[in-house]
């Protein structure tokens, strides 16, 4: 009897944290959203962000998108080789990036360029009690640090997805016209065709859907942060890592959704 | 302003007034901090009462507290100061997010720089908090802390990790503060010697210069506190002492007496 009395405070105690964690993270959500329909608005601090996470990622998105293109075009040309339906590989190209690499591809770079980067950013403000001072001087930290974070990434992360879906297309066909020898009208022709309303909507619902992730969860783990420059170092990483697991799993139930609506 | 118990804080109470002057000494984790942000509403007690310029704040929600915590300025250990702006925006800060009248950064410079040159640090505006010596970031957030001539300060450490010299400066500007503006003043500290200063020293206008509070002559003598300086130390978020320094220097206590250089 007392033995599980035990183990029940224990498994108690063993679950508290997590509930607490998430309960947390739902109440900085709404806080987040709720600032959307209030003032003060911190327009700088958008267009700041903007820049930060949409073009300073523009770079290595463009790079990433335009590799996966060329390598899923080079191993699906071999697979297709066997039925000898090569022509038809700008469709399998179009689809796999504009449903799901595109979208994935890109917040997993965001993920690790812009979560890490919120989480250090607020995680050294709090444990330099900058934090603390910005509430001390009457601004709600939420509405200044994290509500422009969070409209900077819903904006960007979908155009850079499409940036990213774009050049993938572009590097499927580099290989498609050099290497397999299709024709451009052959190539784009089936890309374009493959694509429906549906595919295009997953494909731009997903990343608005991650962004929210990956902006509120490295905030959260910024904000509470604790343990000076070590502390700041651990919610990095957990920012980072809970952010990429999170969207494999929203991709995953998006996916399910939409998939299900043919 | 009173305190009631907060949570690592227990049956803490006291009040401060224009021109008084509060000490609290105490070793690391004693609860030193912790009363400080009580004290504006960072942290919310458990259960007891804090009063800010007549208000009871332990019930009022985030958005509410902000008009009151305007009256208030605090001076964080280290600064507290945003690195990603420079000097001038760190120190304008505070009037250019006033919710009621916001100001332009255009309108309130000159004010930003009389706060500059009360620190003497005019020169520093365009620079950026990192280029800045620790004791040239404290003294930014003096700066900041008092531009908008609150009528409460509070001072969390502003001489931890600092040189004796640098720390006296440091002091001498928080005794300035208090004498030409007659604000009320909270100072946290762990150096006796900072308490020392603030009792026993006065900020004369004419001289510019700090003098000895008593050599003005009024009382004088043992037993006098002409700078209205009360010293309070905690141990274990207790008030284990609280009185003048020279009860404090004739308290028997080995807690406190380790606040307390001996003289030989």
């Amino acid at each position: 009897m007392l033995a599980s009395g035990n183990a029940g405070a224990l498994l108690l105690d063993f679950l508290k944290p997590p509930v607490a964690a998430i309960q947390d993270f739902y109440v900085l959500s709404g806080r987040a959203l709720r600032n959307l329909f209030r003032g003060p608005h911190y327009v700088e601090d958008i267009a700041i962000q903007m820049d930060i996470i949409g073009v300073g990622s523009l770079p290595i998105v463009i790079l990433i998108g335009f590799f996966s293109g060329f390598v899923i075009t080079m191993q699906m040309s071999r697979a297709l080789a066997q039925y000898g339906a090569t022509d038809q590989v700008g469709q399998i190209v179009a689809i796999t990036l504009v449903r799901e690499l595109g979208p994935v591809l890109t917040a997993l770079l965001v993920a690790g360029r812009n979560a890490s980067g919120i989480a250090s950013e607020l995680g050294s403000m709090k444990v330099t009690e900058q934090i603390d001072a910005m509430r001390a001087l009457g601004t709600d930290p939420i509405q200044k640090l994290v509500t422009p974070r969070m409209i900077a990434t819903c904006v960007m992360l979908p155009m850079l997805t499409i940036v990213a879906d774009f050049v993938g297309l572009i590097g499927g066909y580099v290989i498609a016209y050099f290497s397999i020898g299709l024709t451009t009208t052959q190539y784009w022709t089936s890309a374009y065709q493959a694509l429906a309303y549906n595919d295009i909507a997953q494909g731009l619902l997903k990343p608005f859907v991650f962004a929210f992730i990956i902006s509120l969860v490295g905030c959260f783990y910024g904000l509470r942060t604790t343990g000076g420059t070590q502390g700041v170092g651990l919610a990095t990483t957990k920012a980072v890592v809970a952010a990429s697991v999170w969207v494999f799993v929203i991709t995953s139930l998006i996916t399910r959704v939409f998939v299900n609506l043919h | 302003m009173s305190f009631d118990e907060i949570v690592a804080l227990d049956s803490v109470s006291f009040e401060l007034h224009a021109g008084d002057t509060r000490v609290v000494l105490g070793a690391a984790g004693s609860g030193k901090t912790t009363l400080l942000k009580a004290a504006i509403g960072l942290i919310r007690p458990d259960g007891g009462k804090i009063y800010l310029f007549g208000n009871e704040i332990t019930g009022l929600k985030e958005a509410q507290l902000f008009h009151i915590r305007s009256g208030v300025g605090v001076l964080f250990q280290e600064g507290g100061l945003f690195d990603s702006v420079t000097v001038e925006e760190n120190v304008a800060y505070p009037l250019l997010n006033r919710t009621e009248h916001p100001e332009t950064l255009q309108e309130v410079e000159p004010k930003v720089r009389e706060a500059l040159r009360f620190v003497e640090l005019e020169q520093t505006l365009e620079q950026y908090p990192s280029e800045l010596s620790g004791g040239m970031r404290r003294r930014v957030g003096i700066a900041r802390a008092v531009v908008s001539e609150p009528p409460l300060v509070l001072y969390d450490s502003p001489t931890a990790g600092l040189d004796p010299i640098t720390a006296n400066t440091i002091m001498a500007l928080i005794v300035k503060e208090r004498d030409s503006k007659n604000t009320a003043n909270l100072i946290v500290t762990q150096r006796y010697q900072d308490g020392q200063l603030m009792a026993n020293f006065r900020y004369n206008r004419s001289s510019g210069h700090l003098e000895p509070a008593s050599s003005n002559g009024a009382q004088g003598g043992n037993g006098s506190n002409p700078t209205r300086t009360i010293f309070m130390v905690m141990k274990d978020g207790r008030v284990v002492f609280e009185g003048t320094q020279h009860e404090l220097e004739a308290s028997q206590d080995d807690y406190v007496q380790k606040f307390v250089p001996k003289h030989s």
